[in-house]
């Protein structure tokens, strides 16, 4: 899909295009400011997890069209040695990096859809989406 | 990019303005460390007004400069946690215990003013 916007990610430093790049498709969709940093912040999280824990990967963010609503999806993918115990990954508390375990707990209760493929030797792939009432979008329009 | 850290009497001011990377704010955590002592500062105030997301590293940054610091003497309040940000927080369930936290830098020279009042001044 050409609206897709793809961020190499491999730095710290990529994480802070990651955020702005998702934080654009957001504002383009008509979300709010507040769920634009949502989205930011749970890209960063999921971007930052590719940076510590892989190395390289990259992060997909890609406009969601469903029946009445409209959504941003984020997509997180890596090639790396994959997530042992995904139940356990999503665990407030469950460190296996250098970090307190936050993260993607933190990104799940953000997001409105979560859900985690890793696989043996395929890599980690994070699908997260937020979705935006479309009705409620127009009764923002009406009132501007 | 270096975050510009300022000197005013006993207090050090670190304004972020634009979005950080990490490395941006490891450099600032040592840049403070040091300068805390260097600069024989008793306060801290660190805007962060200029930050796009407050996520679980930066939280984790931001408490561990307020710890380094004041094992270093100097009490630390971060200011100008934007609105939409705050939300994020709450939501993801990210707090920054136990830091303070003050609207503007004008409150937060309030916050350490109360915070050091009746220590022994030793001719800062």
């Amino acid at each position: 899909m050409d609206d897709d916007v793809l961020v190499t990610i491999e730095t710290d430093v990529d994480l802070v295009r990651a955020r702005a790049e998702a934080r654009a498709v957001a504002e383009r969709l008509g979300f709010s400011r507040m769920d634009g940093t949502l989205i930011a912040t749970a890209v960063s999280e999921l971007g930052r997890n590719i940076v510590v824990h892989v190395g390289a990967g990259e992060i997909v963010v890609r406009p969601a069209r469903q029946d009445d609503r409209c959504g941003v999806i984020v997509i997180a993918r890596d090639s790396g040695p994959g997530i042992q115990d995904v139940e356990a990954a999503l665990r407030d508390g469950y460190a296996t990096g250098n970090g307190l375990g936050l993260g993607l707990p933190g990104a799940r209760r953000i997001m409105d859809e979560f859900e985690i493929e890793s696989g043996n030797g395929s890599g980690t792939t994070v699908k997260a989406v937020k979705w935006r009432m479309r009705d409620e979008l127009e009764r923002l329009r009406d009132r501007r | 990019m270096a975050i510009p850290i300022l000197k005013q009497g006993p207090w050090l001011i670190a304004s972020i303005q634009s979005a950080l990377s990490d490395s941006e704010i490891l450099a600032l955590r040592d840049d403070l460390a040091d300068m805390v002592g260097r600069l024989r500062a008793r306060g801290i105030v660190i805007d962060v007004g200029g930050v796009d997301v407050i996520d679980s590293f930066v939280a984790r940054s931001l408490r561990t400069i307020a710890m380094t610091t004041r094992l270093r003497g100097a009490e630390t309040v971060i200011v100008g946690i934007q609105p939409d940000v705050a939300v994020a927080m709450v939501q993801f369930q990210l707090d920054l215990e136990p830091l303070h936290t003050a609207l503007d830098l004008e409150e937060g020279l309030e916050v350490l003013k109360s915070q050091t009042n009746g220590a022994p001044d030793h001719g800062r």
